[in-house]
C-alpha cells in the first residue's frame, strides 16, 4: 500500500540522527521479517527511538497442520513450553521423593497430558497477546503475513487469505529462525510430528519414538519418561554433537539408567501407519549405520528431532542479492549484523557460525539498534555465551568444551579440575549419589584463567549463569578457590 | 617435655574438622577433641558440629520436606492427578533427616581415622598453652599436649533466661530437629534468620507456627529484602505478631505451654496457648568452659567470643581459633572450613595466604529463599552516600510459577553500585527459588570484581530466574516500573 505521509519526517529523523538524508522517502524505517525473539526485541526497542517499525510474522503450518501466534519458535514450540513439561517431569519426580520426606499421599499417581497441555497453552496464549499489546502500545505495526523480498528495499506481505500488500523499508533485518527438518523418507511428513507439533499434541503421545540426539531430543525424551510414557531414543552416531561428549555421555548414561531405551547407530528409513487413532498406530523400519541389519519397531508416536532448517530459501533473498550458505541456508553477517547488502540485517537463529538461543537473539536485536538510532557501538558478545541443556539431569555449560579447549591450547596447556557430588536433597529419598558432576577447564598460560565450565545437577541454569558473569570478568582458578561457597547448596562445589 | 601432637583441635565442627584434615595432610600428628554438652532438654549428638548435626543440614532437609509439599500442590496444575488429602508424618521426615545426620558422623569418624588423626570424644579445657585437660561424659581424664593449639568449639543457643519458663519449658534449634514427635502448635520467637527458616518449613509441613517479634526481622540483612521475605511468609501461612516480647511461660495441665506476651503497638498484655516454644534468640560462644582465663586468651567482653587478627592467631602465641567462636567473624560453615584449612595451610605448609572475608556469599532458607552478596543497600548508601549509589532492581515471576499459578509478589532482586564511571558491583541480593544456586556464581563475579557493564554483557540463560540477573535495567532513581513484562 502507498502511504499518504511521503512526507520528510523520516528525513528529518535521520538528519537528526546524523544520518545523510537518503533521497527515498520510503514507508517504513525499519521492517522486521520474523516476530520470534530477535526481531520482536528489535522492534521493540527501534520503537523506543521513535522509529517506524513493522512487524511481519507468519507461521507456515507444519505438515500436520499446526500453527501458531506472534511470538517465535521459543515462546510458541521451544524454550517456554519446553521447560514447563521439563517441570511437570521433575514434579512427578518430586512427588516420589516427597514420600521419604514425610509426605503421604495414595501409591498410584498418573499423569493428566490434557491437563498439562492445557494449561501450558493457555500460558502461551497469554504470551501471544501480550506481544500483540506490547506492540500496539509502542505503536509497531504488526501484520500476520508473509515477508519476502521483491526488489531493492521492498518486500511482499502475503496474509492467510492470499491478500498481497508491497511495503517499503530504509532498512530490513531479517529474524525468520529456523524449522524442524524432516528425513526425507517415506511416511516422515505424514505420520510423524516434530516439536512444532508435540507442545499441543490434542492427545497423550503414548509409546514414543524419538529420532536424533540433539538436545531437543533429549530434552523431549527426557521430560515425556518423566511423565511415565515408554519412550526410545534412536540416535545416528554421537549424542548432543558440538557440546562436551564427557558431559553428553553422562547425560545419556543418566537417561538410560532412568528407563530411557536407547538405540544407537541406527536411522529409521520408513514410516508405516498400522492402525489410525490418536494416538494411532505406527511401525518403524530402521536401517543400521554399520552394516545390514534391519530392525523394525511399533510405537503411537514417532517425534523427530534431528535438527533445524534456517528459513531463507523463499524469502526472496536471491531478488536483494543477500548471500546465504547454499548448503545450510544459514546467512553470514559481520560483526554488526550486517549482511552483504548494506541496509539489509539479520539475527537469531538464522546466522551463520552463531549460537541459536533465545537470549543471543535477543542482545544481538537490541544493540543492533541500540547503534542504528541511538549511536551506540557495542556490538554482541558471542564469547563464552552459557547455555543449558534441560534434560532429566540438567547440564549447564560456558565457554570451552574439553576437546575444544584440547585442540585450541594444548592438552599439556588445560587443567581440568572436576568432582562428583550429591545434592543434599538427593541424600533422604536415596538417588544417584555419584551422577551430579561439576568440571572447570582452566589455561595453565594464561594465570589458569577458567575457560570452560560445565555442571550436571538440579538447577544448572540457575548455578551456571552467575558462573557465566564471572567467566566474562576473567576468573582464574584462583579467585574461585578464593570465593567462599554457599552452604548447602549444588553450586558451591 | 615435648608436645605429644603438632595440632590439637578443640572442636569436631565445621572449622574444626577442615584444619584438622588439612595438618593431616602434612603428615602431622593431629588430635581433635569434640564433645556435645547436652542441650537443657537432653539432646546431644556425634561428631561433626553444629552445621552437620542442628544447622544447615537439617535445616535444608526440612526446608526440603516443606519446598516438596508445595511442589505436591504445583503437580496437580502440571496434570499429577493426587487424590487429596495430603498428610505429612513429622516422624517419618524426622527418622531420615536423623539417619542421614548418623551416616555423616560416622563418615567424619571414618575420614578422620583415615587421614590418621587421633579422635578424642572429651571436653577440653586449658591447663596451660600447650596442655588440655579431656575429661569423658564418664569423667575419665587424659591430659594432651600439642604444639599448637585451635580453638573451634563454636556456639550453642542462647535462652532468653529473663523470661520466666524459658528455660524449662522451651527448646532450641539444638533440639527441634531431634524430636522424635511433631511439634505441632510452635512459637518462634524473634526472627533472625533461624527462627524465620525453621517458622517456615514447620507451616510448610502444616503446622500452626507464629513468629514473634520485638522489631524487625533478619537484623543485619538488608532490611528491604527482609520485608519481602517475611511479606511471603505471611501469604504462606506464617503468623506474625509483631513488636511483641513475650514476658513468661507457663506450663498447663494438658501439657501444652501457655506464653504471655506484651503488645508494645497497643501497650496490651496477650497470651496464647503453643505446644512448643522454640527460642531462636541468638547463638552464643562456647567459650566459658574453656578456662581461657588461665593461659590468657583475650576474649570480647560483651559476648565472650575469642579476639582474633587476620591470621587467626589470638593473644597466646600457638594458640588460634576458628569459626563460630571468633569475633567479627560471619557465623557460617563455608568460612569455617576456609579459614581452617588456610590456618593449617600456614602453619604446617609454607603458605601465607590469609582468609579474605570479604563477599562471603549467603543463602536464607525461607519458603522463598533470599540469597546475597556484599554489601546491603542501607550500608552501601552509608559507606558512600546515596548520590554514589546506583541501585537495579526487578520484579520477575519465575516460569515455573505460571503453570502451578503461584503468588510471585515478592519475587525480587536488587543490584547496589557505585554510580562513578567503572559502576563496580557492591552488593547483590535475590529472593526467589533456588536463591543460593543463583547467587553461588555472582559471588563469585563479584570477588573478580565484576562491574555493572561486564554483567549486562552476560548472555542469560533461558528460562531461568537467574537471567533476570544479567537484564537488570530499570534503576531505583528513575522510579520507573521494575516489573519484568515477558521475554
Amino acid at each position: 500500500s502507498v502511504q499518504a505521509h511521503k512526507e520528510d519526517k523520516p528525513q528529518k529523523l535521520l538528519e537528526m540522527n546524523g544520518h545523510t538524508p537518503v533521497p527515498h522517502s520510503y514507508d517504513y524505517d525499519l521492517i522486521v521479517i520474523g516476530g520470534g525473539s530477535g526481531g520482536l526485541a528489535a522492534a521493540k526497542e527501534a520503537a523506543k527511538y521513535e522509529k517506524k517499525v513493522m512487524v511481519l510474522d507468519f507461521v507456515t503450518p507444519t505438515p500436520l497442520g499446526n500453527s501458531w501466534g506472534l511470538g517465535g519458535t521459543c515462546v510458541n514450540v521451544g524454550c517456554i513450553p519446553k521447560k514447563l513439561m521439563h517441570q511437570a517431569a521433575l514434579l512427578g519426580q518430586a512427588l516420589q521423593d516427597s514420600r521419604k520426606f514425610g509426605w503421604q499421599f495414595t501409591e498410584e499417581v498418573k499423569h493428566n497430558w490434557m491437563t498439562m497441555t492445557e494449561s501450558v497453552q493457555n500460558y502461551i496464549g497469554s504470551l501471544n497477546w501480550g506481544y500483540r499489546v506490547a506492540l500496539r502500545e509502542k505503536n509497531v505495526t504488526y501484520e500476520n503475513a508473509y515477508g519476502e523480498f521483491v526488489g531493492p528495499h521492498t518486500v511482499k506481505a502475503t496474509n492467510k487469505r492470499g491478500v498481497e500488500k508491497l511495503y517499503t523499508a530504509e532498512r530490513f533485518l531479517i529474524a525468520t529462525g529456523e524449522r524442524p527438518r524432516y528425513l526425507g523418507i517415506p511416511g516422515d511428513k505424514e505420520y510423524c510430528i516434530s516439536s512444532d507439533d508435540l507442545f499441543s499434541l490434542p492427545y497423550c503421545p503414548g509409546k514414543t519414538l524419538v529420532v536424533g540426539a540433539s538436545y531437543v531430543a533429549l530434552e523431549c525424551a527426557g521430560f515425556l519418561a518423566g511423565l511415565g510414557l515408554d519412550v526410545t531414543v534412536m540416535v545416528r552416531s554421537i549424542l548432543l554433537r558440538g557440546f562436551d561428549q564427557d558431559m553428553a555421555n553422562k547425560i545419556g548414561e543418566y537417561m538410560e539408567e532412568h528407563g530411557i531405551n536407547f538405540i544407537r547407530e541406527f536411522v529409521p528409513i520408513k514410516v508405516e501407519q498400522i492402525e489410525e487413532g490418536t494416538p494411532g498406530r505406527l511401525k518403524v523400519i530402521a536401517k543400521s549405520t554399520n552394516g545390514n541389519q534391519i530392525i523394525e519397531g511399533e510405537y503411537n508416536t514417532v517425534l523427530l528431532a534431528i535438527g533445524r532448517d534456517a528459513c531463507t530459501r523463499t524469502i526472496g533473498l536471491d531478488k536483494v542479492g543477500v548471500k546465504i550458505n547454499e548448503k545450510t541456508g544459514k546467512i553470514p553477517v559481520n560483526d554488526e549484523e550486517q549482511t552483504n547488502v548494506p541496509y539489509i540485517y539479520a539475527v537469531g537463529d538464522i546466522l551463520q557460525d552463531k549460537l541459536e538461543l533465545t537470549p543471543v537473539a535477543i542482545q544481538a536485536g537490541r544493540l543492533l539498534v541500540q547503534r542504528l538510532y541511538a549511536g551506540a557501538t557495542t556490538k554482541c558478545d558471542y564469547v563464552n555465551v552459557p547455555t543449558t541443556v534441560f534434560t532429566p539431569l540438567e547440564y549447564g555449560a560456558c565457554g570451552y568444551s574439553e576437546e575444544t579447549a584440547v585442540e585450541k591450547f594444548g592438552e599439556e596447556n588445560i587443567e581440568v579440575y572436576h568432582s562428583h557430588f550429591w545434592p543434599l536433597e538427593w541424600t533422604v529419598p536415596s538417588r544417584d549419589n555419584n551422577k551430579c558432576y561439576a568440571k572447570i577447564i582452566c589455561n595453565i598460560q594464561d594465570n589458569e584463567r577458567v575457560i570452560g565450565f560445565h555442571v550436571l545437577g538440579p538447577n544448572a541454569g540457575e548455578v551456571t549463569q552467575g558462573f557465566a558473569a564471572a567467566i566474562k570478568c576473567g576468573m582464574t582458578k584462583d579467585q574461585l578457590d578464593s570465593t567462599i561457597g554457599i552452604h548447602p547448596v549444588c553450586a558451591e562445589v | 617435655g615435648k608436645n605429644e601432637y603438632d595440632l590439637l583441635v578443640i572442636g569436631g565442627g565445621s572449622g574444626g574438622l577442615a584444619c584438622a584434615k588439612e595438618a593431616a595432610q602434612f603428615g602431622r600428628k593431629v588430635a581433635v577433641l569434640d564433645y556435645v554438652e547436652p542441650s537443657p532438654q537432653g539432646t546431644k549428638w556425634g561428631l561433626g558440629g553444629t552445621c552437620v548435626n542442628v544447622g544447615c543440614i537439617p535445616k535444608k532437609l526440612m526446608h526440603q520436606a516443606a519446598l516438596l509439599g508445595s511442589a505436591i500442590k504445583d503437580a496437580q496444575h502440571y496434570g499429577w492427578n493426587i487424590a487429596q488429602p495430603v498428610h505429612h508424618t513429622w516422624s517419618v521426615m524426622a527418622q531420615a533427616v536423623q539417619n542421614h545426620v548418623k551416616s555423616l558422623n560416622w563418615g567424619h569418624r571414618v575420614q578422620l581415622q583415615d587421614k590418621k588423626v587421633k579422635y578424642f570424644n572429651m571436653k577440653g579445657s586449658f591447663s596451660d598453652p600447650h596442655t588440655i585437660r579431656g575429661l569423658t561424659t564418664a569423667g575419665k581424664e587424659t591430659i594432651v599436649t600439642a604444639e599448637n593449639i585451635v580453638i573451634a568449639t563454636g556456639g550453642r543457643p542462647k535462652y532468653p533466661t529473663h523470661i520466666a519458663g524459658a528455660l524449662e519449658y522451651g527448646i532450641t534449634s539444638d533440639d527441634l530437629f531431634w524430636l522424635k514427635e511433631s511439634p505441632g502448635k510452635t512459637l518462634t520467637p524473634f526472627g533472625f534468620d533461624v527462627s524465620l527458616e525453621c517458622a517456615g518449613f514447620l507451616t510448610g509441613i502444616g503446622l500452626d507456627t507464629t513468629v514473634m517479634m520485638r522489631s524487625i526481622p533478619l537484623r543485619g540483612f538488608d532490611q528491604q529484602m527482609a520485608s519481602l521475605v517475611t511479606e511471603h511468609m505471611e501469604s504462606y501461612g506464617t503468623k506474625f505478631l509483631k513488636r511483641c516480647f513475650p514476658t513468661k511461660v507457663e506450663k498447663l495441665e494438658s501439657n501444652r505451654l501457655q506464653v504471655t506476651w506484651k503488645n508494645t503497638d497497643l501497650g496490651t498484655e496477650e497470651s496464647d496457648s503453643f505446644d512448643t516454644v522454640m527460642w531462636a534468640v541468638g547463638r552464643a560462644p562456647e567459650s566459658e568452659t574453656l578456662n581461657l582465663e588461665r593461659v590468657g586468651v583475650k576474649t570480647n567482653s560483651e559476648n565472650g567470643k575469642i579476639i582474633v587478627d587476620a591470621s587467626e592467631a589470638t593473644s597466646v602465641p600457638h594458640i588460634y581459633a576458628v569459626g563460630d567462636i571468633t569475633e567479627g567473624r560471619p557465623e557460617l560453615t563455608p568460612t569455617a572450613i576456609a579459614a581452617g584449612k588456610l590456618l593449617a595451610q600456614r602453619l604446617f605448609g609454607q603458605s601465607s595466604e590469609l582468609m579474605d572475608y570479604d563477599h562471603v556469599p549467603t543463602t536464607v532458607f525461607t519458603p522463598l529463599e533470599y540469597g546475597c552478596v556484599g554489601l546491603s543497600e542501607e550500608a552501601a548508601v552509608q559507606c558512600y552516600g546515596s548520590d554514589n549509589v546506583e541501585v537495579y532492581h526487578a520484579y520477575y515471576k519465575p516460569l515455573e510459577f505460571t503453570v502451578a499459578e503461584r503468588d510471585a509478589t515478592q519475587c525480587y532482586m536488587k543490584m547496589v553500585c557505585l554510580r562513578e564511571r567503572e559502576q563496580r558491583i557492591l552488593g547483590l541480593h535475590f529472593i526467589g527459588p533456588n536463591a543460593g544456586e543463583v547467587i553461588q556464581g555472582f559471588a563469585l563475579g563479584i570477588k573478580c570484581g565484576a562491574t555493572y557493564p561486564q554483567l549486562m554483557k552476560t548472555i542469560g540463560i533461558h528460562p531461568t530466574c537467574a537471567e533476570e540477573i544479567t537484564k537488570l535495567r530499570i534503576t531505583k532513581r528513575s522510579g520507573l516500573d521494575a516489573t519484568v513484562t515477558g521475554c
